[in-house]
């Protein structure tokens, strides 16, 4: 193996492109995911038979199928109706909707967490429904989904490299060229192999980062106790 | 207090024979009930009586199938749209006192002032903490429900019903899920504001509150409305068979 090939890899346009290509592919599918999940487990919450059914099919069709197949069919069907859309929409399109059936489940354990009780104690303040879906529920129903999500998060990054057999210059696409080209697979792929678990850390850490940040008891723990006093040894831990 | 409720005040709340079925099962038949400014009305009753399920009709956490409440001369049965209007001014305890689980002993209390009333963070903190010190709990301001003993958790919850200055406070069976040390902090920061006027609905098991503190007690059974008798009356033992039955058999 060269290590000069792969440090040239790692550094060049093509490869950061492709990597760049890969995270902003997964960033906007988790994102668009996420909404349709959000939007189909409240479907479910709701009293409406019509809309319950929606949410039911939706995850039939899209959890029943390969996320190959239906990048493939979006990619190659949508024209024959007349919808164009270039690779990289049609990559998104299809892998949010496959997202979406995943990110419903998730959500629907996420609310299902969060006791009844909790919601009524919100209704007799005086809160409308959206209120305590916004205030109570939604913020305790987060905590509960962070891990699973980080998990998709992470699937993502790697589903996405599916999106290369429509043609989206994603990372596995231009390592794959790449090597074609010289036949230096070990050096392409290991530098695209390099660019997925850098990609993948940094949203471990960004996981991390986001289930301390919503832990409700830092803020006040941290400002019971500050630096000094915690360096010095003084200052009574925990309660005041 | 009781001398006031001898006058023929306007009600706060009137409930006029309400009908209550889940499925086939009747829960409550035909109940009436009225309560005056500054006055407690202890609900007494078995389990299964619809003591709870004629609580929750009152701030329409339940709807009633018959009968029509009123609330300061509004008929409430009518303001289904605007529920949760109502609810702003009738407080309610739970018996699992249902502190937001994401939220500090203040910030529960803060909660419904500042998203529902709009008051400023600011404002809201300080009538959390005011709040806080009449239930004896400034000082774990900070802390959240786990950290908190059950008796403490409901003192906030009451602190967290007060907050939106409810002119009507709904307390349900709020003792039954404490253990026995800490019923009395609950029933002492009951007892204070029922005295101070805080006008009142309780139900409870706890007879030694009722005599403490009601003005009124009412005593259910099968779904209806068996008595409603002044605490004096009450105690003196000139009650319907049903409910002596009943006193016998938790008091011994």
């Amino acid at each position: 193996m060269s290590l000069h090939l792969l440090l040239d890899y790692l550094g060049s346009a093509e490869f950061a492109r492709g990597a760049a290509v890969t995270l902003v592919l997964t960033l906007l599918s988790l994102f668009f995911g996420m909404v349709i999940g959000l939007a189909l487990a409240l479907f479910q919450a709701i009293p409406s038979r019509v809309a319950r059914t929606f949410s039911f099919a939706y995850l039939w069709l899209f959890r029943g199928t390969p996320v190959l197949f239906q990048i493939i069919f979006i990619y190659n069907v949508l024209p024959s109706f007349g919808i164009r859309f270039s690779a990289f929409v049609c990559a998104v399109l299809a892998l949010s909707l496959n997202e979406g059936a995943f990110m419903c489940e998730i959500f629907r354990s996420g609310l299902h967490s969060v006791k009844r009780g909790q919601r009524t104690a919100g209704l007799a303040l005086g809160m409308t429904g959206t209120k305590v879906l916004l205030h109570i529920v939604l913020p305790q129903a987060l905590r509960v989904v962070l891990p699973p999500i980080g998990n998709q998060m992470i699937g993502m990054l790697k589903l996405s490299a599916l999106v290369s057999v429509i043609a989206v210059q994603e990372l596995l696409l231009i390592a794959n060229q790449t090597a074609s080209a010289n036949f230096r697979y070990l050096e392409a792929l290991t530098a695209a192999g390099i660019y997925y678990l850098a990609l993948t850390t940094l949203f471990m850490l960004f996981q991390g980062w986001l289930e301390r940040s919503l832990d409700p008891k830092r803020k006040t723990r941290m400002r019971r106790i500050s630096l000094t006093e915690r360096l010095l040894g003084v200052g009574q831990p925990v309660v005041r | 207090m009781s001398i006031e409720s001898l006058q023929p005040l306007q009600p706060l709340l009137r409930v006029s024979r309400i009908d209550k079925s889940y499925g086939s099962t009747q829960i409550l038949k035909a109940c009436s009930l009225e309560i005056v400014p500054k006055e407690t009305i202890v609900v007494i009753g078995p389990s299964g009586s619809g003591k709870s399920t004629l609580l929750r009709c009152l701030n329409l956490l339940e709807t009633v199938d018959a009968g029509k409440i009123f609330f300061e001369g509004r008929e409430l049965t009518r303001e289904r749209n605007r529920q949760h209007l109502v609810r702003q001014e009738i407080g309610m305890v739970f018996q699992n006192f249902e502190l937001f689980s994401h939220l500090s002993a203040a910030e529960n209390i803060m909660l419904a002032p500042m998203k529902v009333l709009g008051m400023s963070r600011h404002d809201a903190h300080d009538l959390a903490l005011s709040l806080l010190d009449k239930v004896r709990l400034r000082d774990r301001a900070d802390a959240f429900a786990d950290e908190l003993s059950g008796g403490q958790q409901q003192r906030v919850a009451i602190a967290r019903a007060l907050a939106m200055k409810p002119k009507l406070m709904l307390y349900d069976e709020p003792t039954s899920a404490l253990d026995p040390e800490m019923i009395r902090e609950v029933l002492d920061v009951m007892a204070e504001l029922s005295a101070e006027g805080m006008t009142s609905i309780v139900v409870t098991h706890e007879m030694g509150f009722a005599r403490r503190a009601a003005d009124k007690i009412v005593f259910m059974d099968a779904g209806e409305v068996v008595e409603t008798a002044s605490r004096d009356q009450f105690f003196s033992g000139v009650v319907h068979e049903r409910a002596r039955r009943f006193l016998d058999q938790i008091l011994h």
